[in-house]
């Protein structure tokens, strides 16, 4: 049996030290009707080597979005994105002692982990331009839902969140999912023909949050400060969704004035892996660290005066709070935070400077290019953006999706999937450091064939 | 023998009556579950606003070890005059001494029916039935 | 250098590991953003070249205790062993690299895995309807609450908003109850250990919308009644969840299904042996009847001619508690685990981490009190009551065996028992590791008796001592802050 060690020899010893006869005597507690009779309606076990060949055929099932045959280039971002990983990312993370360890509940035995993640929190409160941070979150859904949620709880009395049609359309779900029994409403505030939020006078004294998303899921730069502005007139907390990389040239949330910062550390040395395991980022405050949701590591001493960390402030946590705690968050996704960590330590402030400028530069080269093609056009060009820009088309996007796909690129999103009321004629694109010049051009030549076959409109 | 100048809640809180005035603490007993033995100094004392108005039985604030945490429950209702300053500054206070320095708040009292609340005899009792 | 520290102290400003090429289009303009929308000072970073932030983080995991140098007892935590090879078949790129929003042709091989994994989760529980979308089992168990509370609003049941859990259980499920919008109503456990079914008659009613229930308990008993328990909670109009935290000792040897449950979660990362990772990443699917089916988060897998495509559209779906699908890495180690133990290795692993506990147990009772001295499930409960003479308590004994080189077992839960040590050895354990440790717990209970002193002590061979945890919350430095 793979992975048990017993022989019969050592179950016939144990049996007899247990004073039973069989393992199934083991097992008198369950009722005889209960218990199967059976075997599961499931295969045979693999081999290893019949499972690493069974794997390797479903992963070829699979395009992904680099690597000849399977596509010589591709623009699908839309909250997740393919970055550059160093390979001290996997090497590092790769260890057995991160792997294999579990939650740091017996501190002298977990100094790793744990100095891990008192690092961890200072490279996301400082990222983010906050004061404190967690040891992260399930993701930036996930962040975002519970940002709200203690939001709600820092300003009584209040029970509606305003929150921009710019966030990203899981969050919105998330958002939905977790505040439905809560009393709280969710009113959302439209985004203008700049793309960008237009919050009129969405925001009063009945509002308790404000969540923005920065840049928002048409990738245009919002104006963070006034929507921060706006909520503390408003007495309300102030939320900003972030997106790392961007946070190398971007203006960080706790700089632009927002109570709460939250982001999905995914494009933080991880790739897109299909939507997950990724982490949340969530930092704010210190003021309000009772109030924070996820676990916090804090530097102590020992009895001999040597420096050590320890989890914290555990009484907010479920497994002394119970039914009263905010939060029930336990496992978190700390391996993926600590590839995290090491990505933004192996980066510093100049590496991540750098990538975001190869984004940027990226970006506005394909832009610039596509933006001249005729029958296309840039609708949100004026707002500015980072790595990703709507494209207008001057036929369907899905069209141009397979297009491109013929091209053997993967192409954006097509907008409509998520924005119906923008129309069909939407496209998404993202540009990362690995996309090359060569590739934009090859992206740039199919649409304008394209464009050339097209009839005008 | 427990301060029999008091009355006392099953949840480990006692009200002392002067006048119109409550003041009202925890009792050992609350300390030493709060702190049992595992590290567990009090860190931190969540107290009301003055002019805040309770009523009988309810929750005013919270009270925390490394470990634990615990509800400050009033046993008699009335308004807030009075939040004891010190020990937000010096939670040991509360663990020195429950009875006297240790006190939480000073309540206007709403109600004086104590006949609802343990008197020092009775809380005893039932300490030793929970052992 | 002193090797204890933080990558900040160790920082050389402009020294960096990440270095990217040379620019192959024009370099980025900045004067096209808002100004005001530029950041104006760098975050603080560590500026570590590589070699240091590879010594860095090396020399922090040997700072750590893993499954993989030593004996991790955890009770409820399913510390199993960690397959290497789950590693490496996650990195492939056909597996990394794909994004959930390309054209469903072009990710088969990922929703094949998802389909697949689901379906051998079904046939473990009985329970047909499988969502692979929550995060860890607390997001599972908020997920099944979340679609009970949709069950009974869709039927009009508005009054039912209580929900029932046993004293002995895990926190999340009260904290998850609150966040679904219901009332936590604690049920006692009897004498036995078990649900005092006197309690539950009492409590149960038309208010009742789910019972939560772990089976086995936390005490590591199964529910012996619990086909009565879920008749009752049936008859009262409720539901019952099944907190499968515990399934290690039960799959392939008993069905949910069976027992009347209606919905359950399972941890991946206890039961299906992927990795704890310091504090995950896991994964919580859960598992509910054909009737509760509609209300299951999106996106799903759905089978269509021509293939296998995410639906995120069904009507009646609760919504999504996080992005995307799922924690898909998470999810393909579980189905490559699963795959690995097919039908017989199922039933095996319950069996071997059945035998490895009661072996502990019988090899520890006489020197260690145990509240329920019978016959146990997957882990038991000892606690300190026979070493109360010597002033010794359960965080000493952890201390203590931290010195002698294994990882404690759990302390102090589950709250039911004062002092309570609770033992999970698992299936993957070898019998001289068993001994191993059981010779240690021996020795540990004889300088109970004649050295306490030393176990106040312990631990003495890790990196720092007893660390003062009232400091850390009392003065709180949450975060690296540079001298000025």
């Amino acid at each position: 049996m793979p992975f048990i060690q017993n022989t019969d020899a050592d179950r016939a010893e144990m049996l007899a030290a247990i004073g039973v006869k069989s393992v199934d005597d083991l097992f008198e507690q369950i009722p005889a009707e209960l218990r199967l009779k059976e075997a599961l309606p499931i295969d045979a076990g693999l081999s290893e080597n019949e499972l690493r060949a069974e794997v390797a055929e479903l992963a070829s099932w699979n395009s992904p979005l680099a690597g000849a045959p399977h596509s010589k280039g591709s623009f699908l971002g839309a909250g997740l994105y393919r970055h550059f990983i160093p390979t001290v990312v996997d090497s590092l993370q790769g260890r057995h002692e991160f792997v294999t360890a579990y939650t740091p509940y017996q501190p002298e035995g977990s100094q790793g982990t744990l100095t891990v993640f008192f690092e961890f929190q200072t490279m996301v409160a400082e990222l983010l331009g906050m004061e404190i941070a967690n040891a992260s979150m399930y993701d930036g859904c996930s962040a975002a839902a519970e940002a709200v949620i203690m939001a709600a709880n820092m300003v009584r009395g209040r029970d509606r969140v305003v929150v921009s049609r710019g966030v990203h359309p899981h969050t919105r779900r998330t958002l939905e999912t977790y505040l439905r029994w809560t009393g709280i409403e969710l009113v959302e505030a439209p985004l203008g023909a700049n793309g960008r939020t237009e919050l009129g006078g969405l925001v009063d004294d009945s509002t308790c949050a404000v969540l923005v998303q920065n840049p928002n899921t048409l990738g245009v730069i919002e104006d963070i400060e006034g929507v921060a502005k706006a909520s503390r007139e408003a007495g309300a907390v102030s939320i900003c969704s972030a997106y790392p990389i961007s946070l190398g040239l971007l203006k960080s949330p706790g700089r632009a004035g927002f109570d709460i910062a939250v982001a999905d550390g995914q494009s933080l040395g991880n790739p897109p892996a299909f939507g997950g395991p990724s982490f949340g980022l969530f930092a704010c405050a210190q003021e309000h660290v009772r109030r924070m949701p996820g676990r916090i590591v804090g530097q102590t001493v020992d009895g001999e005066g040597r420096r050590g960390f320890a989890l914290t402030f555990q009484t907010r946590e479920q497994h002394i709070r119970r039914a009263k705690a905010s939060s029930n968050i336990c496992t978190n996704n700390a391996l993926i935070a600590l590839r995290g960590a090491i990505y933004m330590a192996a980066a510093g402030p100049e590496g991540l400077r750098e990538v975001a400028e190869h984004c940027l530069a990226k970006a506005q080269y394909a832009a610039k290019a596509l933006g001249d093609l005729p029958g296309f056009e840039l609708p949100y060009a004026d707002s500015g953006s980072f790595n990703e820009f709507v494209l207008r088309c001057p036929i369907p996007a899905a069209q141009i999706n397979r297009a491109i796909d013929q091209a053997g690129m993967i192409g954006g999103l097509d907008l409509s999937r998520w924005y119906p009321e923008l129309g069909d004629d939407l496209l998404l694109l993202a540009f990362t450091e690995l996309n090359t010049r060569e590739e934009i051009d090859r992206l740039v030549t199919t649409l304008a064939n394209i464009a050339a076959a097209a009839p005008v409109a | 023998m427990r301060p029999d100048d008091r009355f006392y809640l099953p949840s480990h809180e006692w009200i002392k009556i002067n006048g119109d005035t409550g003041i009202i603490g925890i009792t050992d007993f609350a300390v030493e579950e709060l702190s049992s033995g595992n590290e567990g100094d009090l860190v931190y004392c969540d107290l009301p606003e003055t002019g805040r108005q309770l009523e009988d039985g309810e929750t005013f604030g919270e009270i925390e070890s490394v470990k634990a945490v615990a509800d400050l429950n009033t046993p008699l209702a009335g308004e807030v005059i009075e939040v004891n300053a010190a020990i937000e500054e010096h939670l040991e206070i509360v663990a020195e001494d429950p009875w006297e320095r240790g006190w939480m708040v000073k309540i206007k009292l709403g109600n004086k029916d104590t006949s609802k609340l343990l008197d020092a005899a009775a809380y005893e009792d039932l300490l030793a039935k929970q052992n | 250098m002193n090797k204890d520290t933080l990558l900040f102290e160790k920082s050389r400003p402009g020294q960096r590991t990440l270095r990217l090429g040379k620019l192959d289009v024009p370099p980025a303009d900045l004067s096209a953003l808002p100004s005001a929308a530029l950041r104006e000072k760098p975050p603080l970073l560590p500026e570590v070249g590589e070699l240091d932030l590879v010594r860095h983080y090396v020399l922090l995991s040997k700072k750590n205790i893993s499954i993989t140098d030593s004996f991790y007892p955890l009770g409820s935590c399913t510390m199993k062993y960690n397959p290497v090879t789950n590693e490496a078949l996650v990195q492939i790129p056909g597996l990394a690299d794909v994004h959930p929003e390309e054209d469903a042709g072009r990710v088969q091989g990922a929703l094949s895995v998802m389909q697949r994994l689901a379906e051998g989760l079904a046939a473990i529980t009985g329970l047909p309807g499988v969502t692979l979308h929550p995060a860890a089992g607390a997001q599972g168990e908020l997920t099944a609450l979340l679609v009970a509370h949709a069950h009974f609003h869709a039927q009009g049941q508005h009054q039912r908003d209580k929900v029932l859990i046993p004293d002995s259980a895990h926190g999340t499920n009260p904290a998850s109850a609150t966040i679904a919008g219901m009332k936590a109503v604690e049920l006692k456990s009897g004498p036995d250990g078990l649900v005092d079914l006197e309690d539950l008659d009492a409590k149960v009613g038309d208010d009742t919308a789910v019972l939560m229930i772990t089976n086995p308990s936390t005490l590591g008993l199964f529910e012996t009644n619990i086909a009565q328990i879920c008749e009752k909670v049936h008859a009262a109009g409720g539901l019952v969840y099944m907190d499968g935290a515990n399934l290690n000792a039960i799959m392939g040897v008993a069905r949910p299904a069976d027992f009347g449950v209606d919905m359950m979660h399972i941890n991946l990362h206890k039961t299906f042996s992927t990795p704890h990772g310091g504090g995950g990443p896991g994964a919580g699917p859960i598992c509910v009847t054909e009737a509760l089916e509609r209300y299951l988060p999106v996106p799903r897998v759905v089978e269509e001619e021509g293939g296998l495509r995410l639906d995120y559209d069904a009507p009646d779906s609760i919504g999504m508690l996080r992005g995307w699908p799922g924690n898909f890495g998470v999810l393909v180690r579980a189905y490559a685990y699963l795959r690995r133990l097919g039908a017989e290795g199922v039933r095996r692993v319950a069996e071997n981490a059945v035998l490895n506990a009661n072996y502990l147990r019988a090899k520890l009772r006489e020197a260690y009190h145990l509240p329920f001295d019978r016959v146990c499930m997957h882990e038991f409960v000892c606690n300190t009551r026979k070493q109360r003479e010597s002033g010794v308590h359960a965080l000493d004994i952890a201390k203590r065996l931290i010195d002698l080189g294994h990882h404690p077992m759990t302390i102090y839960f589950p709250l039911v028992v004062s002092e309570a040590m609770m033992i999970e050895p698992t299936e993957t354990e070898s019998k001289s590791t068993l001994d191993a440790f059981v010779e240690d717990m021996l020795l540990i209970a004889a300088e109970a008796a004649t050295d306490p002193e030393k176990l106040h002590r312990a631990p003495v061979t890790t990196p720092v001592g007893r660390l003062d945890e009232g400091r850390a919350v009392r003065q709180p430095i949450l975060r690296y802050t540079p001298a000025s």
